[in-house]
């Protein structure tokens, strides 16, 4: 009888609950429309890079000679490229390039970034004082030119632009992890767990990383942004993947060869980035004003 | 410290307060540069093998001839003798040679930083142009629909890939309308396209940056005596509020700097010109070490010069920095 009567209540409860939890979000995604354009678009963006073949037949890097260099159209919707590749079947596949030249870095600079940080803020005189100069030297070299240096010691590819957007990541993350710690360091929460004897490493993880999450997802998601700007820039130059790939910058160098002849070829794939580029920034934004109001810039 | 202090007051006539700043700024400058020439050193220590081993894809060597170039690259010293050797030329400018057509590093780089410092600073002046205004309207129309609209135009502004707005210019005033050249190098003319390609992403944080800081200062205190005492609205803005809003702005323009420079190498790709991208670019995919080593550990040194003056003017214009 008493299970019975459990049961019937969790049940009752669970439902309520969820519509409660989808009426908090829907109330968020009211109050932050950046927040809510920016996922909207980004969601689109991953769904299409995730099932192009929900949306076109046609296959990125098959030549068709004899339709090359065709305006927008019905049958090739954002036309087809010097060797008849349908720049729409291009952009749509090249989306899944993009989107992990834009995360992957950025989760790997974060992961380094976050120690880094930690070390430098909570242990400070020497470790701080060494970490924090060395952040000074990297901050110093412009993340394009960074990643040129290494691109010429690893190879161009998509890997070692990752790689080399990653390094360029790291200070950032360190700094902002650095400076969050500093503040919390001497709160009364964390001088009370170390008076209680938590170890070093109980109190970094449980009491001060919870802490740095906001201004962590915030900046995240900025520099997916920027990750996948600094990508396209790096393979338009020609030392990310290499043709035919259909990635964006890839595409981009291939426009910019025929830019007399076929403006279709540039056009699109520029759109593709400036649209995932503008979602991540704006839900950025949307998270900034709803998780951490005092970031605002 | 106090003698140098006394030298350096005299060369410069600076007040004391000022000179020791400086000093102090200066100290604190040279480790970094002295880093960065380190990391430099050390990048091209990270290829797999060696420099030589490298070029092996490039240029046929026998056995004996990589061993005999190993040998004149000083390849076969220890490290610390190799760093210390580089610092040495280092001080006496010699940034080494370039393996193709070995050209010597420092003569190559110094016929190509003009053009693109000439860039770097005509799209900050574009980016200021567009972005301060802009900034302005939005703080003053605070909540309004300008404040909206300038939002927006510098949330798009900072989303558009620069190369690629570089492209449909191109495509719009070269080829559609012939306004303008092609290509980037004929003097003024050639310089609009590109400064503005590469000005606008800047514009736009420009924007957002005067908004936000104006928008504080516009709710301080002295702004609502300004106010109080009858100033006309343009004058409480322009010359009260914007003129402590514009503090923070000169430090972010600073720290904008080397975007501004990394996103000039890829511009003058898309533009054809002549300039330390163009150099660094053809030099990466020639795996031409000495030259990009070059190239980078340039454009970090430039990074840091300019934040010194920055914080130097930063300085000059608020006693609170100096006495602090």
């Amino acid at each position: 009888m008493t299970r019975a009567v459990q049961q019937s209540q969790t049940i009752e409860v669970r439902p309520a609950g969820v519509t409660a939890r989808w009426a908090a979000v829907r109330q968020i995604l009211r109050k932050h429309p950046s927040l809510t354009i920016g996922a909207a678009i980004l969601a689109v963006m991953v769904f299409t890079a995730l099932f192009p073949s929900l949306f076109t037949d046609a296959n990125p890097v098959m030549m068709n000679i004899p339709d090359r260099m065709q305006p927008p159209s019905m049958a090739f919707p954002f036309g087809t490229d010097q060797y008849g590749r349908d720049i729409l079947a291009r952009v749509l596949y090249g989306g899944r390039y993009s989107l992990i030249m834009g995360t992957v870095p950025i989760v790997v600079a974060a992961g380094i970034g976050i120690g880094l940080g930690l070390v430098a803020g909570y242990f400070g005189s020497l470790a701080d004082l060494l970490i924090m100069r060395i952040m000074d030297v990297w901050v110093a070299f412009p993340i394009i030119l960074l990643a040129l240096a290494i691109v010429t010691v690893l190879g161009p590819g998509l890997i070692n632009i990752m790689v080399a957007i990653g390094i360029a990541w790291v200070p950032y993350y360190t700094r902002m992890v650095r400076s969050v710690v500093l503040g919390l360091r001497t709160t009364t929460y964390v001088e009370a767990a170390q008076v209680l004897g938590f170890g070093d490493r109980r109190i970094l993880y449980r009491h001060i990383l919870p802490n740095t999450l906001a201004p962590l997802i915030v900046m995240s998601s900025m520099g997916i942004a920027g990750a996948i700007l600094t990508g396209a820039s790096l393979s338009f130059i020609g030392l990310g993947p290499q043709a035919p790939t259909p990635e964006w910058g890839v595409i981009l160098a291939d426009g910019r060869q025929f830019i007399r002849l076929a403006w279709w070829i540039g056009f699109f794939p520029g759109v593709a980035i400036a649209l995932t580029v503008l979602g991540a920034n704006l839900l950025g934004d949307g998270l900034r004003d709803w998780l951490d109001p005092r970031m605002k810039v | 410290m106090d003698q140098t202090c006394q030298v350096a007051r005299h060369l410069t006539g600076l007040p004391k307060i000022m000179t020791n700043y400086l000093l102090q700024r200066l100290a604190l400058t040279l480790p970094i540069l002295l880093g960065i020439v380190i990391v430099t050193f050390f990048i091209v220590q990270l290829i797999p093998g060696d420099a030589v081993s490298a070029m092996q894809g490039q240029v046929k060597m026998s056995a004996q001839q990589m061993e005999q170039m190993r040998e004149t690259l000083g390849l076969n010293d220890p490290l610390h003798v190799q760093l210390g050797k580089y610092l040495v030329r280092l001080a006496q400018g010699d940034l080494g040679r370039s393996l193709f057509g070995s050209q010597p590093v420092a003569l190559l780089i110094g016929a190509n930083i003009g053009a693109t410092i000439q860039l770097t600073v005509a799209a900050m002046i574009v980016a200021i142009a567009i972005g301060l205004p802009l900034g302005v309207v939005a703080a003053v129309q605070h909540g309004r629909a300008w404040d909206v609209a300038a939002t927006a135009v510098a949330m798009i502004g900072v989303s558009i890939p620069s190369f690629w707005l570089g492209l449909m210019m191109i495509q719009l005033f070269a080829v559609t309308l012939g306004w303008l050249p092609i290509t980037g190098d004929r003097g003024i003319r050639g310089l609009i396209m590109p400064a503005v390609a590469l000005g606008v992403a800047e514009a736009a944080i420009i924007t957002r940056m005067t908004r936000s800081t104006l928008i504080e200062v516009l709710g301080t205190d002295y702004v609502r005596t300004a106010r109080a005492k009858g100033l006309i609205e343009r004058a409480v803005v322009w010359k009260h509020a914007l003129r402590n809003a514009l503090l923070p702005l000169l430090t972010m323009i600073g720290m904008q700097f080397g975007t501004l420079f990394g996103g000039a190498v890829i511009i003058e790709n898309v533009f054809s010109r002549q300039g330390l991208g163009t150099l660094a670019t053809q030099a990466v995919i020639n795996r031409d070490f000495p030259v990009v080593q070059g190239c980078v550990m340039i454009a970090a040194i430039l990074y840091v010069l300019v934040n010194l003056v920055v914080d130097v003017l930063y300085a000059v214009v608020d006693p609170r920095i100096r006495y602090g």
